[in-house]
């Protein structure tokens, strides 16, 4: 058991990437029910539900982000990995958690939200700009994760 | 930044004049119809439903004959077909088309009625291979199926369950029928869905044998034909070569219109034109000599309007301002940078009635906005030039996808611009390429500074045009306010909110918790401090006075203002929203950044080229692909959510004038 800072930091990169990734899997997976549903009556509205459905696919993005960050913060990627104190690995690690957790919750959310959506595209396609809007909302909240993922993870000395 | 004013316009013409006036007005297409006028004992409305409705059926019905072009004799298009447009059709052509109607519509039947037969073989072709498939099991016979036998004998068919053999049918025959002397039963043919027997027997015998099969499932064949079945076969198969021939020959006939398809396509937009015109002559109230028709114009277009019908027709015009409570139909009027976001606030509503159009304001914050969240320069040159060699090579193209195409051109633009002061050219290119394939690091200096070095800085700048965007709104409010006069309003709902956040902004650049997050220290002079302490203090007091000022019950008037100073929480958490700023352009580049490493993972090799350009184009694609739209959803969302919400209800309704409404071409004028 020698210093496990550096596999805090990656569990940190890990967890960022695929709790977020999973969020935007489930969402994007809801969502993609309800747009085949809309598309197998209307296929002429193919482009407007598919961007519906990619909407809480951002999450997984975020979580991308930052494990990104992560990783090139620790070195992982672009030079040898760094010597890192257990303490500092589990600042990354707490400092990947916001994305991670708000992701995977956000992402599902939205997944839905976007379902319920795509039933507005389908009745009255000339709302589509309204419709866009209720999906949005929940990521706001993927956003601001990200944001303090990113300046922690970015304000932590190693 | 204008909404388009609106006059009523009333014409009383003589009648016989009313299909020419009409015509008039709707290739003008610049009057919404709507009638001021009932009917009473003078004017009666005429009841033009059925010629409508036999209008639009007509044009329906050209539709489907269209639509059953498409599939025999397939226009070819090209991917980017949707962006094309309308096409333009002289008058001539259209006249001609309108001259030859009743063969058109002639030749639309046919088209309908040969698809119709054309299913109609198949579903004669599917019968008949059933019939087949059914007559399978009795080919090897070789007299007719129905054949009833000689003088003595008798011979009839039947099918049992299962497989059986000539031992196990006779042991059946022997038990059940054991004085049958005279019969002797073949084995057609035997498998999984039964055994196929023909039994041949003496007269008196037949039905005790029959009956005696019967105890074991014995049932006679359903389908009976009265020839050999073989040559039932080769004359059911001829009869399906001969439908099937019918069926070529529709389609090559159906192929032959294929030629038509355009004077068919006018047809139908010349029943539609025709459907409006008498949807709008079933509204004309109607004396025995004269009619009568209303209905809203824009200001710029009624003079022209007027003369053009006084001119030529003996009719009264009159042209009038509206009257106060009338709601006036919606037509925006922007510059030609400024309307390209009509769509974007037409998705979120017209204008009410008072209301200003902030199309112009906005759309330099949705350029602006929009480039900061994608903010590559490389990014910004594909999307402006996509756009802008779309919007050269159509020129027709339909006029929402036109204004949508201009917008993304601008903020393609400014894109550039953003990507251009971040450093940033498909994330890192240069820096990777120039590493990995040169040996020797060159970057592409920012012109302002990089985001990803320094996030804390543009997270401050984010949120600075953040309260611009959001002042410029509240701003907006203060104008109409005082537009309509309302001087009290304007000082309680904007002066007293401006003094407010601005003292409390003042009070807030000078505090610790600002220096960490810019990482410089703001001193005022000790005289700004107490002048920002002093308008936060006039301003909260203010608006804790003021907000509830409808209400007489003193108490209940401190409630409601105490929750609308609690408001402040919700500028609190708009600004915080302009973080999306700073996170959707970090998103952009970091992701440029991973697909710019993996492509250069192979190193400076054949292979490693290779695999780098594999990786680009398909890395970049996605990248930009998902970037769009997370810039586009996300600036719609700040105008409609952050920007709309200081001032901007919408609800207008569109104006939409009687015109020649087509759904194929246009028609050119004279």
């Amino acid at each position: 058991m020698g210093n496990l800072g550096i596999v805090y930091a990656l569990l940190g990169a890990a967890s960022a990437v695929f709790l977020a990734g999973a969020g935007s899997a489930l969402g994007v997976g809801i969502a993609g029910q309800a747009a085949s549903g809309v598309v197998s009556e209307d296929p002429s509205k193919f482009a407007k539900v598919l961007i519906m459905q990619l909407l809480p696919g951002t999450q997984g993005i975020y979580g991308l982000l930052v494990g990104f960050l992560t990783l090139s913060k620790i070195g992982i990627i672009g030079g040898g990995a760094l010597d890192i104190s257990t303490s500092t690995g589990l600042l990354i690690l707490a400092a990947c958690l916001p994305i991670g957790i708000v992701g995977l919750i956000s992402g599902k959310s939205q997944g839905k939200t976007a379902a319920a959506s795509i039933g507005i595209v389908a009745k009255k396609p000339d709302q589509f700009g309204k419709a866009m809007l209720f999906p949005a909302m929940v990521e706001t909240y993927a956003i601001l994760a990200l944001l303090i993922s990113i300046l922690a993870v970015s304000g932590i000395q190693v | 930044m204008a909404v388009l004013q609106m006059q009523r316009i009333s014409i009383c013409a003589l009648k016989k004049n009313r299909k020419a006036i009409l015509e008039k007005l709707q290739s003008m297409g610049v009057m919404e119809i709507n009638q001021i006028l009932g009917e009473d004992d003078a004017f009666h409305t005429m009841d033009t439903t059925n010629a409508r409705s036999n209008f639009e059926k007509a044009a329906a019905s050209v539709d489907r004959a269209l639509e059953v072009l498409q599939i025999y004799a397939p226009e070819k298009k090209s991917l980017f077909a949707s962006l094309a447009g309308k096409e333009l059709v002289d008058q001539g052509r259209y006249r001609q088309v309108i001259r030859d109607k009743e063969s058109l519509a002639r030749i639309a039947n046919q088209i309908q009625s040969l698809d119709r037969e054309r299913s109609e073989e198949k579903s004669e072709i599917l019968k008949l291979e059933n019939s087949i498939e059914s007559l399978t099991p009795w080919l090897p016979l070789e007299v007719p199926m129905d054949f009833k036998g000689t003088e003595h004998t008798e011979m009839f068919l039947g099918i049992l369950p299962g497989e059986w053999n000539m031992e196990q049918i006779y042991t059946v025959t022997a038990e059940k029928a054991p004085d049958a002397q005279g019969f002797e039963v073949h084995i057609v043919s035997a498998g999984q869905e039964g055994t196929f027997l023909s039994v041949f027997c003496l007269k008196e015998e037949a039905r005790q044998l029959e009956e005696a099969l019967r105890s074991r499932g014995f049932a006679r064949p359903s389908q009976m034909v009265s020839q050999v079945p073989d040559q039932a076969k080769a004359e059911m198969e001829a009869e399906i070569a001969g439908h099937g021939e019918r069926i070529t020959e529709i389609e090559k006939e159906l192929e032959g219109f294929g030629g038509r398809r355009q004077e068919l396509r006018l047809l139908a937009d010349y029943y539609r034109v025709r459907a409006e015109k008498y949807e709008v002559l079933g509204t004309l109230p109607q004396s025995e000599r004269t009619f009568f028709l209303s209905g809203y114009v824009p200001v710029k277009y009624a003079g022209r309007l007027q003369t053009a019908l006084e001119k030529t027709y003996d009719c009264v015009v009159d042209v009038e301002e509206l009257k106060e409570d009338e709601e006036a139909p919606v037509l925006l009027h922007n510059n030609s940078f400024s309307e390209s976001a009509e769509g974007i606030l037409e998705s979120y509503g017209l204008p009410a009635k008072g209301e200003v159009d902030p199309t112009t304001i906005m759309s330099v914050f949705y350029v602006f906005l929009f480039g900061l969240m994608l903010s590559d320069a490389a990014y910004g040159i594909i999307v402006s030039l996509a756009c802008g060699v779309a919007l050269k090579k159509f020129p027709r193209m339909g006029d929402g996808m036109r204004k949508s195409l201009k917008l993304f051109f601008w903020c393609g633009l400014s894109t550039l611009f953003w990507g251009i002061m971040f450093g940033g050219f498909f994330g890192d290119l240069v820096d990777v390429v120039s590493r990995t394939f040169f040996g020797q690091q060159v970057s592409l200096p920012a012109l302002w500074f990089i985001p990803l070095n320094d996030p804390m800085k543009l997270l401050v700048y984010s949120m600075l045009f953040g309260l611009i965007h959001l002042f410029t709104g509240l701003g907006i409010k203060g104008y109409m306010c005082i537009k309509e006069k309302k001087y009290m309003d304007f000082f309680c709902d904007v002066v007293l909110w401006f003094l407010f956040l601005i003292g409390l902004i003042v009070l807030f650049l000078p505090t610790d918790i600002f220096a960490s997050v810019a990482q410089t220290k703001i001193v005022f002079p000790a005289a700004v401090n107490l002048l920002g302490k002093a308008s936060a203090i006039v301003g909260a007091v203010g608006i804790l006075l003021m907000s509830g000022r409808e209400n007489k019950n003193f108490g209940l008037r401190i409630a409601l203002g105490a929750y609308d100073l609690y408001n402040v929480t919700g500028w609190l958490s708009d600004v915080l929203s302009y973080s999306r700023l700073l996170a959707l352009g970090l998103a952009t580049g970091v992701i440029a950044q991973v697909v710019n490493q993996m492509g250069s993972m192979a190193g400076n090799s054949i292979f490693g080229i290779i695999l780098f350009i594999v990786v680009f184009i398909v890395g970049h694609t996605l990248n930009l692909a998902i970037n769009l739209l997370g810039a586009y959803v996300h600036t719609n969302r700040l105008q409609y959510v952050e920007f709309f919400g200081k001032f901007y209800e919408g609800g207008g309704r569109a104006f939409n004038p009687f015109k020649e409404n087509t759904k194929y071409a246009d028609i050119k004028e004279d």
